[in-house]
């Protein structure tokens, strides 16, 4: 089992080198080109920008959200703790978009993770046609949102039966009345249906990467199982879902990111309409519409602490395992 | 390595049905794949089956309740009006993203080489303080940002799109390039260097040569997002018409009010989407190839 695992992380030029009849050790064992500094004054612009336009500007960001400068006239930058952020908790716009949000990413995660999934298990084993597929289920990823909202504001449309458009009309035609409904702009469901474009523009992409990681999988280990007579079902639940965990995390991480930040896709289908609005809408709205600055920025900095809680530890357990090669 | 990611996904062969006769079973197993393989293709072409035959219906001739149908005859009407009102926020949007690319690739080369050949004394920590920098929601740096804008005198022109695409495609584009350089052996820099070859000059004579796929991958990467940004645009350009970029223009054309001509706006927001589905349907495998980088363990 193991010996397996060890073949398959070989690289090419590890496998090149076993086909010509020499030891891969030789290459696995990896020196690093030591230099002390000439790296360093290469990327050293680099590091500066992103210490400046990153993380500099996080940290002004932080100090715009402790301030006063709640006005486009006001030019009160003193401390005011955490007054703005109390004052969000208290905003009944803030909490609603913050909800709207959580159920957002609930919807979007569960609905993407299945659709891609069931998108890389019909193609994983290889079929015919699979590349026209493949990009068939990708094409949404190179569009932008504010180009697709038009399409999906309209397949969206409200309204009904003869009147209707899109899928309503596609219900009511195929007798499926009861599915009809105000999609985007209903009081309940909105956050739902918004979730639907989001659904599909990424679902390829996750498709791409459960491809990956099945086709990382060395055959062997399905043929030892099937071998030894377990069921197709039992390959996967056993032996081919456990080793996918780590793309599982890598989805899950980018999907979550990607949720908790989303703007144009919502922008471009409802624009700021209220049963749609998440945080970056809403801050959006509060630095252009109302120009409380810090305010705003109060926003984006619990946007970017949803994001940090878990993309910090993933990038330092990312960070481990590069070390430890 | 993402390269080696990209030839998992692409070349599985198909070995399982090869030449052998199926019984029942598997016979309506495949028959039951295709069929959902289908289904989810007709979902996923839906909106841009959608947007296509309804831009050739002309400027009238689109209704609601014709959507889904095929039009009779091609009549091309909605194109000329919206591509005078199009080109010259998508002339400008070319103009600077062919800039910010270029920009961003050259960077990312040289970031990615260091990280991959040349590692210093903490540059594992500093390329994941790089790394972090891809996720952040722009929001967190975008007040700063439009006050450094005002405050350098970027805002009048379209370079400050340039530049905004460049800092913040730091991060992603030295990613690519680290892992696409790690696959090239290490033997082949030490030979170098026993020669009396320095970093620049095994940059120059052996990594560049090498590295046409990885410049292709971030170029498309860096083309397609910022020629679909709407975030950075609308915030750096302040909605200014003198500065409309593709998704700006277009978010003009289509946003609520306008909402009546619908020609007009599935003609735009095709026009808007052409260069980079012309992208993605040549180079289709170099967009996978940023888009698997992308989820950093390859």
């Amino acid at each position: 089992m193991t010996r397996v695992r060890v073949v398959s992380e070989l690289s090419y030029l590890e496998v090149f080198r076993i086909l010509k009849g020499e030891s891969p050790v030789a290459s696995t064992t990896k020196k690093h080109v030591q230099s002390p500094w000439g790296g360093f004054v290469f990327v050293l612009p680099s590091i500066l920008a992103m210490a400046v336009f990153v993380y500099g500007m996080i940290g002004w960001t932080l100090k715009i959200s402790f301030s006063h400068l709640n006005s486009s006239d006001s030019t009160d930058n003193s401390f005011a703790g955490l007054k703005n952020y109390r004052d969000l908790f208290q905003d009944s716009d803030f909490t609603h978009a913050f909800s709207n949000l959580l159920k957002f990413t609930g919807v979007f995660l569960i609905g993407t993770l299945i659709s891609g999934l069931i998108m890389a298990l019909l193609l994983e084993k290889g079929i015919k046609g699979e590349g026209f597929f493949r990009s068939i289920y990708l094409y949404p990823m190179a569009i932008s949102f504010i180009a697709m909202g038009t399409s999906w504001r309209w397949l969206m449309d409200s309204a009904r039966d003869k009147d209707g458009t899109g899928l309503n009309s596609i219900f009511h035609m195929a007798h499926l009345d009861f599915l009809q409904n105000d999609w985007y702009t209903s009081e309940r469901g909105a956050m739902f249906a918004i979730a639907l474009p989001a659904i599909w523009q990424m679902s390829g992409y996750v498709m791409a990467l459960f491809l990956a990681g099945f086709r990382g999988i060395p055959d062997d280990l399905r043929e030892a199982a099937r071998v030894d007579g377990a069921s197709e079902y039992k390959i996967y639940r056993h032996i081919l879902f456990p080793q996918l965990k780590p793309t599982f995390l890598t989805v899950l991480i980018i999907l979550g990111h990607i949720s908790m930040k989303v703007f144009d896709l919502i922008y471009g289908i409802a624009s700021k309409s209220y049963v749609t609005k998440v945080l970056a809408i809403y801050m959006w709205q509060v630095i252009f519409d109302i120009q409380d600055f810090a305010k705003g920025s109060a926003i984006a900095i619990i946007i970017l602490l949803c994001i940090a809680v878990v993309v910090i530890p993933y990038l330092a357990y990312v960070n481990k395992t590069e070390e430890m090669k | 390595m993402s390269s080696q990611l990209v030839d998992r996904v692409l070349t599985k062969d198909i070995k399982m049905n090869a030449k052998r006769k199926l019984n029942g079973n598997e016979q309506f197993f495949l028959v039951f794949k295709y069929f959902s393989l289908v289904i989810l293709a007709i979902i996923a072409a839906l909106p841009i089956y959608i947007m296509v035959i309804n831009s050739v219906k002309g400027i009238t001739g689109v209704t609601q309740s014709a959507a889904f149908v095929p039009p009779t005859h091609l009549n091309f009407d909605a194109w000329g009006p919206v591509w005078e009102q199009m080109k010259v926020p998508m002339g400008r949007t070319a103009f600077f993203v062919i800039q910010s690319s270029i920009i961003s690739a050259i960077i990312g080369s040289i970031n990615g080489y260091v990280f991959a050949k040349w590692k210093f004394k903490g540059s594992t920590f500093i390329f994941t303080t790089f790394l972090f920098g891809m996720f952040i929601p722009y929001q967190a740096i975008m007040i700063p940002l439009t006050q450094f804008n005002q405050w350098a005198h970027l805002g009048g022109s379209i370079y400050v799109l340039v530049f905004a695409h460049v800092i913040y495609g730091i991060p992603i584009c030295t990613l690519i390039f680290r892992n696409y350089y790690a696959g090239i052996p290490n033997e082949l820099i030490e030979a170098a260097r026993v020669d009396g070859a320095g970093m620049v000059r095994i940059f120059r004579t052996i990594i560049l040569p090498l590295s046409i796929p990885g410049f292709v991958v971030v170029l498309i990467w860096q083309f397609t997002s910022a020629w679909n940004d709407f975030l950075f645009a609308i915030f750096l350009t302040g909605g200014s018409p003198n500065l409309a970029v593709a998704t700006t223009a277009l978010n003009f054309i289509t946003g609520s009010g306008n909402q009546v001509y619908y020609g007009n706006n599935m003609t735009a927001s095709l026009i808007v989407s052409i260069p980079t589905l012309l992208v993605y349907m040549f180079l289709g495998r170099y967009f996978l190839r940023g888009l698997l980088s992308g989820s950093l363990k390859g």
